[in-house]
């Protein structure tokens, strides 16, 4: 798939956020945003999934470990053909299988999670599964960065890092802002690198709103042997509407009528240009 | 605790029945977090080595990785002490494990008061009352090797999260009957009677049956009840038994709130009201000491329940 492709594709993700967390009038606009590129890359292009067939036994396994971004993978997992586009509306409504935090229950995840640091654990025992069954398939998790602050994702990382788990990549969303505010500010978890690579894994750091820099960065992680990898995503909170860009407020805020109304003109402007691009 | 009979403790057990099931269930894992000699599960580990995960002292991620085995078809054993596999990991073993309903078996020993010389530090007394809060989770505590043994056997054919709790100190072997029929849900009357019911789990079955004893020999006739699966609970044979002799009494190595007794309670007090007595831990920290020592202390033994049960009638 081409770049530009993948951008519409991750715009469409972007649109599927605001709406689902306006008509919720709760939920996590800004990490799923931040996030929105790494999903549409892993949906589109990197996972070996099929939406006809989410339970397929050699299906690639993704952990949503920072649960709460929720809408960003929902709007991923629907433009991807696992559940209509439409569903994504009734997000956080009582009925609704789409849940605030992802459970068993919503076609193509593999995983329930939400509470922080718990994610990480399961897609460890999901590569060592793999292992231990001689299966091929590998094992994605992302994270944020004010996750990490959990002791628990460092007693993963030891072990993953230990039992040389190379199906295992690791994806770090470093916004740089947690609910309190800035992580280096809050109790900071930098240097994120140097921590994994301490924990043995194979480290790189991308632009996680640059395709070229993530296909790089997969295929890398792809071709380390005898290390899981982490990929620490250098990424912009908000991204792609204007007034949540870098901002924390909302981290866990829906957007009012008026201010829905500006995010889905900022976004219908980058459709727009990207429609002009060939 | 009677001298009699043959005895051996029910970590013991389970180390064995692992073993001895890996040869019919080739998806049996077993994960331990650094205590393979104390929870048995190095019986297991010396025949299946490449089958037996040490986590190291990282109960949480354990937990996880158990969660993740067995969304890759494996069915692990996770094993710990009570203490640290339904305390500290609590909130994993529920988001985790209980939320998503997997298959996986938490083997959990050195549970109550019979841990002993270690103090209260490493007594959990709580384990029970948290482990049947989790929708879903099948909770048991086995009474002896052949319950115990039954039990994880149970646990293994059956499909879903399972707690089975085991102790650290040797205890009779008191189910070893031909007739014996173990089955998840499923209560047992061990002694007949019609004055009052002990029902007990655990190690405290052959504590119960003791003092049924000593009861009968001054004419006092006490039907004994073993539960060995608190959750779900056998409604039926509690009630049934509550309404033939009017009075119960609960006997558990576990705190009074939220174990046994609570459950016990909360059937009756819908379904046949009748007047309970908890014997447990009364709302308190365990100490060091022998295991028989404490049993006997803090009224356990088959002297403590038998003077329970006098003071209650």
């Amino acid at each position: 798939m081409t770049n530009l492709e993948l951008r519409k594709h991750a715009n469409d993700v972007r649109k599927g956020i605001i709406m689902a967390v306006h008509s919720a009038k709760a939920g996590h606009p800004g990490g799923s945003l931040s996030a929105a590129d790494v999903f549409t890359y892993l949906y589109f292009e990197e996972l070996n999934i099929d939406p006809k067939n989410p339970e397929k036994e050699d299906r690639d396994r993704f952990v949503l470990s920072k649960g709460h971004t929720a809408p960003g993978l929902y709007a991923t997992l629907a433009n991807r053909g696992f559940f209509p586009v439409e569903d994504l509306i009734t997000l956080r409504k009582l009925g609704s299988y789409l849940q605030g935090h992802p459970n068993m229950h919503i076609p193509g995840v593999d995983m329930a999670s939400g509470s922080l640091g718990q994610g990480i654990s399961a897609a460890v025992g999901m590569a060592l599964g793999a292992k231990l069954g001689n299966k091929d398939f590998r094992v994605y998790t992302l994270l944020g960065d004010g996750e990490i602050e959990e002791g628990q994702v460092w007693e993963a990382s030891m072990f993953a890092g230990f039992r040389k788990l190379d199906n295992l990549c690791v994806l770090v969303d470093n916004n740089n802002l947690q609910i309190d505010g800035p992580i280096d500010q809050v109790c900071s978890p930098y240097p994120i690198d140097e921590k994994f690579k301490a924990f043995n894994f194979h480290v790189i750091n991308v632009d996680a709103h640059d395709f070229d820099a993530l296909r790089a960065a997969f295929a890398e992680a792809k071709a380390t042997k005898g290390s899981p990898t982490c990929i620490v995503l250098h990424s912009i909170k908000g991204k792609g509407v204007s007034f949540m860009e870098n901002s924390v407020d909302w981290h866990g805020k829906a957007p009012n009528d008026e201010e829905f109304a500006v995010a889905m003109a900022d976004l219908d402007k980058i459709e727009k240009e990207l429609d002009k691009e060939v | 605790m009677r001298t009699d009979v043959k005895k051996i403790a029910t970590r013991e057990s389970y180390g064995n029945s692992l073993k001895e099931l890996a040869k019919e269930f080739s998806q049996l894992v077993v994960l331990d977090a650094d205590l393979a000699a104390a929870t048995k599960t190095n019986i297991f580990r010396k025949a299946y080595p490449d089958r037996h995960i040490d986590c190291g002292i990282a109960e949480a991620n354990m937990m996880g990785v158990a969660a993740g085995l067995s969304l890759t078809g494996f069915i692990p054993f996770v094993s710990s002490f009570a203490m640290f596999a339904a305390g500290r990991a609590f909130e994993q073993v529920r988001n985790s494990i209980g939320y998503p309903h997997l298959n996986v078996k938490i083997g959990a020993t050195h549970a109550g008061v019979t841990v002993g010389e270690d103090g209260a530090s490493h007594q959990c007394n709580e384990d029970i009352a948290l482990m049947r809060t989790i929708p879903g989770m099948v909770v048991m505590c086995p009474s002896d090797d052949v319950e115990a043994r039954a039990a994880v056997r149970a646990a293994i054919e059956y499909e879903g999260p399972v707690y089975i709790r085991f102790g650290r100190a040797a205890v009779p072997v008191i189910n070893d009957k031909p007739d014996y029929h173990f089955e998840i849900g499923k209560g047992s009357i061990v002694r007949e009677g019609s004055d009052v019911t002990i029902v007990a789990t655990g190690i405290c079955v052959d504590s119960a049956m003791g003092a049924a004893e000593k009861l009968a020999a001054e004419g006092i006739s006490a039907e004994v009840v073993n539960i060995c699966t608190i959750k779900p609970l056998d409604e039926d044979i509690i009630v049934n038994s509550a309404k033939k002799t009017g009075k119960v009494v609960t006997v558990e190595e576990h705190s009074v709130i939220g174990g046994l007794g609570s459950a016990i309670c909360d059937c009756l007090c819908e379904k046949h009201p009748t007047p309970v007595k908890k014997i447990g831990m009364q709302d308190v920290f365990g100490e060091s000491g022998s295991a028989v020592d404490l049993v006997h202390k803090y009224g356990l033994d088959a002297d403590g329940v038998y003077q329970s049960v006098k003071e209650f009638l």
